[in-house]
């Protein structure tokens, strides 16, 4: 990516601009001349299940370039991403950990796509589901577990829990609880990143049933008005909690819902047409033509959260036909195999792999120190001043909040 | 882990049943076994069945809630009546408000009341003032919006706030919060049939825990009524909600030490019964409120200043608080942030002993 970077610099700079909020214009071959740069193996998949365009002339490309070490590095990531949500599961089902936890288990292509497509300075804001997004930012498996157990290693120090997990110096923006939440704080990154001439992008991921809340229109219109480099990722696993998509939307398809922006509907599942998209939508943003929304048509194998089974409201057959016909780590397993990029015993022995390191980064987290008592008091106001408030002995305790 | 350590609210159907609380009866006076979420799925019930223009609507309550407090409704009364609605507060509420507008009898519900927020715009500028600013031409009185409320143990930032002291702050509207299943019965049906807005609180950590017998039939618990839940010497104690419980077992253990307290359920927090609450100062001249709100603007606040007000030359003691802390709802630290019996207890005896 650092390669693609210093590309889009040289071409900028070539360019005039115009003024401190002006995109930069781009020629159309530099889409495919970088591409092709890009390509390091000899591979080409094809995109099965064709992108759906809303206000674009052309889409993504129909295949993708792709190399044997690319393909090793989705398998093993998006199985990191699945064995860790099931290690999450067995945590919560022994009641070893508490709370809420909205398990990824099925979106794995959705994060891997997006790790693929995006650099570390673009910036990502994501709903609760964030455990696969946090991975993909660059989060390992240690400091989940760390922030599921409320340790001091956790990546928001033990007390963000399960839906709060951030990680600064990736700009992963985070874990947000409140549905609908991260499109206007979206438009505020993206927004920071154009003022501050980045060449680099603020992805904005909610699911379909937050696609209803008022403030995504808001920041929608924002984005649009001010041509804000913001990709609005919908996550559309078909479910808001229970309520199915069509029970929930007049129009249950997100990606041409505005018809001032731009949109791209993608399989979810295949982790290379989540990757083109994304490639696709970096550069339109990047070009100075504003904000454009992707809609991955994914699917979530655990119920909403731990307290939902998840067969209430659908049945064990249809979850059970997506594993088999789309889940998304065999789709990646299999073309391997096709291409002969690893056989099955060096995938078994990646399995192995995978599974041991995500145990040990478990039996880690539980050795680690819970944050101490003070740790309840800090970290909400910046200040320098003392602020008074009750300690747990009733009695006046002061406490320097920073 | 400290949830299982610290964390232990044991409830017996006896907090429902204090020592100086009237029974409830009802003409009828049969009554069922019934839990928080059963007690108000029947108060729905004879709502729906009594009123023809009344409707209950709200994210998921089709198939009976998240917490299953709809359960069945949907089937009896038509989907027509009791519907789910897309995920959007603030279109709920706004729309409960224009149904309302036209007559109707509408139950809102707002699946935690910790995503009440958007909504918080259309409750506090529209549904608490359309009376007043029409000149009484109109009004949203048929608006109801229930919505479960405060700590469950391990909820966190997003699934424990009592954000009930916000609404407090709003002339217009009124706010209720049962303590047990035959008070929830009673306030919601009130509430329902009250000409005003109501927001009412439902205790979500007691939706299973609390259980007793609860009248099957239609009655009615007056709002803006404090319930002296048990009557003592020596110190009034405030509270309302979940936190009842907490206050009735520090009551229990003060009273082995020696100290009479007299227990106090507010009910309705606005319009309050300073009336009753003023009187039970004045005998006591001691006064303790309790709240799982961070303390700072709390409810508590409003109660402990008007009392300094009107019983200043009765008080013995400085009115003490004893209420959540001033951090956001931890995740972690739940037992530290919460007002526990033994917290309650220190400050009787520390009010007391004064």
């Amino acid at each position: 990516m650092g390669r693609s970077a210093a590309v889009l610099l040289r071409l900028w700079k070539r360019q005039p601009v115009h003024d401190s909020f002006s995109g930069r214009a781009f020629s159309s071959n530099a889409f495919a001349e970088r591409r092709a740069k890009e390509s390091k193996g000899c591979i080409t998949v094809q995109i099965q299940v064709p992108f759906s365009l809303h206000n674009l002339a052309e889409g993504p490309p129909v295949e993708s370039r792709t190399g044997k070490k690319e393909l090793l590095a989705m398998y093993m990531d998006m199985l990191t991403i699945r064995r860790m949500e099931i290690s999450a599961d067995m945590l919560f089902k022994s009641q070893q950990v508490r709370g809420f936890c909205h398990l990824y288990d099925g979106q794995e292509a959705v994060a891997i796509g997006l790790k693929e497509a995006i650099s570390k300075e673009d910036a990502v804001i994501t709903a609760y589901r964030d455990h696969g997004i946090f991975l993909a930012k660059g989060g390992t498996p240690f400091e989940v577990f760390s922030e599921l157990t409320g340790r001091v290693t956790g990546c928001a120090a033990g007390k963000g829990g399960s839906m709060h997990l951030y990680k600064r110096e990736n700009n992963f923006f985070g874990g947000w609880g409140i549905v609908g939440t991260t499109s206007p704080l979206g438009a505020g990154l993206a927004l920071a990143l154009k003022y501050c001439k980045k060449n680099n992008v603020a992805v904005a991921i909610h699911g379909d049933g937050a696609d209803n809340q008022g403030q995504v229109y808001e920041a929608k219109n924002m984005a649009a008005l001010w041509d804000l480099p913001l990709i609005l990722l919908i996550e559309n696993n078909h479910f808001g909690m229970g309520t199915a998509e069509w029970r929930a939307s007049k129009k249950a398809s997100y990606f041409d819902r505005v018809s001032y922006l731009p949109g791209i509907k993608a399989d979810g599942m295949d982790v290379f047409a989540v990757k083109e998209a994304l490639l696709f939508c970096k550069e339109h943003c990047l070009a100075g033509k504003g904000p454009i929304v992707i809609e991955c048509d994914t699917y979530r194998y655990h119920g909403h959260s731990m307290s939902d089974p998840g067969s209430t409201y659908r049945t064990w057959d249809e979850i059970k036909q997506i594993r088999q016909a789309r889940d998304p780590i065999q789709f990646v397993k299999q073309i391997i195999l096709k291409e002969g990029a690893a056989t099955e015993e060096e995938l078994a022995t990646i399995d192995k792999q995978v599974k041991k390191d995500v145990e040990d980064a478990l039996s880690k987290a539980r050795e680690a120190p819970e944050p101490k008592e003070e740790a309840l008091f800090t970290d909400m106001y910046k200040h320098d001043k003392k602020f008074v408030v009750y300690g747990c002995d009733r009695k006046q305790a002061t406490s320097r909040l920073a | 882990m400290p949830f299982a350590k610290h964390l232990c609210r044991t409830l017996k159907s006896a907090f429902c049943v204090g020592h100086g609380q009237r029974a409830l009866t009802t003409q009828a006076g049969k009554a069922k076994r019934m839990n928080l979420v059963s007690a108000i799925n029947s108060a729905l019930q004879i709502v729906l069945e009594s009123d023809p223009r009344s409707y209950v609507f709200g994210e998921d309550v089709s198939f009976g809630g998240v917490f299953r407090c709809t359960t069945g409704l949907a089937d009896m009364f038509g989907k027509h009546r009791v519907f789910n609605t897309p995920l959007c507060e603030q279109g709920i509420v706004g729309f409960g408000i224009g149904l309302a507008a036209m007559g109707n009898t509408a139950i809102a519900e707002i699946q935690f009341a910790d995503y009440i927020y958007p909504a918080f715009d259309q409750i506090v500028n529209e549904a608490a003032k359309f009376r007043y600013r029409s000149g009484n031409q109109f009004n949203c009185g048929g608006l109801t919006i229930r919505t479960p409320y405060g700590a469950v143990g391990h909820g966190g930032h997003y699934h424990s706030q009592s954000p009930e002291a916000f609404f407090c702050h709003v002339p217009g509207i009124k706010v209720v919060i049962p303590r047990g299943p035959s008070q929830a019965k009673g306030l919601l049906l009130s509430s329902v049939r009250d000409p005003n807005p109501v927001v009412f609180f439902e205790p979500k950590w007691l939706y299973r825990q609390a259980v007793e017998d609860v009248p099957e039939d239609d009655y009615a618990i007056p709002l803006s009524r404090a319930e002296v839940v048990q009557r003592g010497t020596d110190i009034t104690v405030v509270g309302w909600g979940a936190q009842m419980a907490i206050l009735d077992q520090a009551c229990s253990e003060a009273l082995q030490a020696g100290i009479s307290c007299e227990l106090i359920d507010l009910q309705t927090l606005i319009p309050w019964d300073k009336e009753t609450v003023e009187a039970s100062v004045k005998k006591t001249g001691r006064l303790l409120i309790s709240h799982e709100a961070p303390i700072t603007g709390g409810f508590g606040a409003e109660i402990a200043a008007s009392i300094v007000e009107r019983c200043f030359l009765h008080l013995e003691a400085p009115v003490s608080r004893v209420c959540g802390l001033d951090t956001p709802f931890p995740l972690v630290f739940e037992p530290h942030y919460m007002p526990t019996k033994n917290k309650i207890l220190e400050a009787i005896k520390a009010s007391v002993h004064f």
